[in-house]
C-alpha cells in the first residue's frame, strides 16, 4: 500500500484528518499564546524527498524543529518546525522574556524546555483529535528539539519511508499568526509522515478501501 | 575565492559529478553522509548523498542506487571512469552521519548516522580509496561544498560556523 495504490480520494481523506488535528492544535496554541493562530492543511500530496525539503523552506534554512515518533496502531514521524524568528516570538511570549533568542549561542534551559513543552502540547492535541476520529490508538513519544538546518532535521523522518520509496506522503499544516507582517515569509509547519505500512490501518479505520 | 564556475547541486539520495571550474554542493546533511570522490590531477569530483547503509534494506525492486552506501559508491566510481578517471587515483573526503536527536529508543533508525558512516568506510576500503579527511558524527547538520580546483571540502554548520577539510 504505497505510491501505486494511493488515489486522490485517499489524499482527500488524509487532508480531512490533517484538518481535524490542525483545528485542535490551533485552539491549543491560540490559548497558550493568547493570540489568534490560524492553521490549515493547504494540500496533502506525495512528493519527492527534495520537494519535501522545499516545502519546509529549503534544506539550508534554519529552524527550531521538534521531532517525535508516533507509536501505537499507526506509526510514523511528526515534526513541528518553526523558522527561528517565529519560534523566538512564541517562546518570548510564553516565558515573558523579550531577549530570548535561539540563535545566540547557548539556548537557555527554560526556553528550550518551553519549546519542547509547546511541541508536546500541540502534537498531543493534534494526535488525540486523530485518535478520537479514527478510534485508533496513537501515542507520541517525548519530543526532541533541534535548532538546525531543516534538511538535517526532516531527513531523519524520511528514513523509514526511504526503505520502500523515494516519495513521501506529507500531511502539511501551515501555521500563521495574526498581526505579523511578512506573513508569507514566516511560516511554521506541522509535518505528519505516517510510516508506509500505517496507511492501511488509517484507511481501514475510516472505512476507505 | 573567485566565483567563476557553477555550483552543481546534489539532492538527497542523489549523486553528480563536477569538473573545474565548477564546484559541487549538497545541503542539509543530517544522518546522511556526503561522500566526495576526486582526482586531484584531473580536477574532477563526484558527490554522493548517501541516506542508508545497505541496499538490502530497500524493499523494492527498482532501487535508487544513489541512496545506499553499497550501491552509490560503486556507481559513482563507474560514473567517474566515464570522465577518464582511473579508480586507483581516487581520494575521498566525507562528512555527515550526525545523530540529530538524542532520545532513548531501541529503534535502529536512531543510530542511522553512525551506521551510514561505517558503511561508507567499508565501501571505500573495499575499493582501496583512501579517506584524506572527514568530519562525521556529532549532532549538527552540515552543508558541504567541494572545489575540484583546490580539492578542499567546505563545511558549514549552524552552530559551529564554517571550516575546510
Amino acid at each position: 500500500m504505497y505510491e501505486k495504490n494511493i488515489t486522490s480520494m485517499h489524499l482527500d481523506v488524509l487532508k480531512e484528518i490533517g484538518n481535524i488535528g490542525a483545528a485542535h492544535a490551533a485552539t491549543s496554541l491560540s490559548t497558550l499564546l493568547n493570540k489568534k493562530i490560524d492553521m490549515k492543511v493547504p494540500k496533502v500530496e506525495m512528493v519527492s524527498f527534495d520537494d519535501m525539503m522545499e516545502l519546509a523552506g529549503g534544506p539550508d534554512s534554519v529552524v527550531a524543529g521538534i521531532y517525535l515518533r508516533i507509536e501505537g496502531d499507526v506509526t510514523g514521524s511528526m515534526f513541528f518546525v518553526l523558522p527561528v524568528e517565529q519560534a523566538n516570538r512564541f517562546i518570548r511570549r510564553l516565558v515573558q522574556d523579550d531577549h530570548f533568542d535561539f540563535q545566540t549561542g547557548a539556548v537557555s534551559e527554560i526556553g528550550a524546555s518551553a519549546m519542547q513543552e509547546l511541541g508536546n502540547i500541540l502534537s498531543g492535541s493534534y494526535l488525540s483529535a486523530l485518535s478520537d476520529f479514527t478510534q485508533l490508538n496513537i501515542f507520541p513519544t517525548v519530543p526532541a528539539l533541534s535548532i538546525d538546518m531543516v534538511g538535517a532535521i526532516i531527513s531523519f523522518g524520511l528514513i523509514e519511508v526511504s526503505h520502500v520509496s523515494d516519495y513521501v506522503i506529507v500531511i502539511n499544516t501551515a501555521i500563521n499568526e495574526e498581526d505579523v507582517p511578512n506573513e508569507e515569509s514566516v511560516r511554521g509547519h506541522f509535518f505528519l509522515l505516517p510510516d508506509p505500512e500505517s496507511f492501511e490501518a488509517i484507511f481501514k479505520a475510516l472505512g476507505v478501501n | 575565492m573567485i566565483a567563476q564556475g557553477q555550483v552543481v547541486k546534489v539532492g538527497i539520495a542523489d549523486m553528480n559529478v563536477a569538473k573545474l571550474p565548477d564546484t559541487i554542493r549538497t545541503s542539509g546533511l543530517g544522518s546522511c553522509v556526503g561522500v566526495v570522490l576526486y582526482d586531484e590531477r584531473l580536477k574532477v569530483a563526484g558527490l554522493v548523498h548517501v541516506m542508508l547503509p545497505d541496499s538490502s534494506l530497500g524493499r523494492v525492486e527498482n532501487i535508487n542506487i544513489a541512496k545506499f552506501a553499497d550501491t552509490g559508491i560503486p556507481a559513482m566510481i563507474e560514473q567517474l571512469k566515464l570522465e577518464g578517471v582511473q579508480p586507483f587515483k581516487l581520494r575521498a573526503k566525507i562528512a555527515g552521519g550526525a545523530q540529530m536527536f538524542q532520545f532513548s529508543s531501541s529503534r535502529d533508525t536512531m543510530r542511522i548516522g553512525p551506521r551510514n558512516v561505517e558503511a561508507v568506510k567499508e565501501q571505500l576500503k573495499k575499493y582501496t580509496i583512501p579517506i584524506v579527511s572527514e568530519d562525521t558524527g556529532g549532532n549538527s547538520g552540515r552543508t558541504i561544498e567541494f572545489d575540484p580546483s583546490t580539492c578542499m571540502l567546505n563545511i558549514r554548520t549552524v552552530n559551529q560556523g564554517v571550516r575546510e577539510i
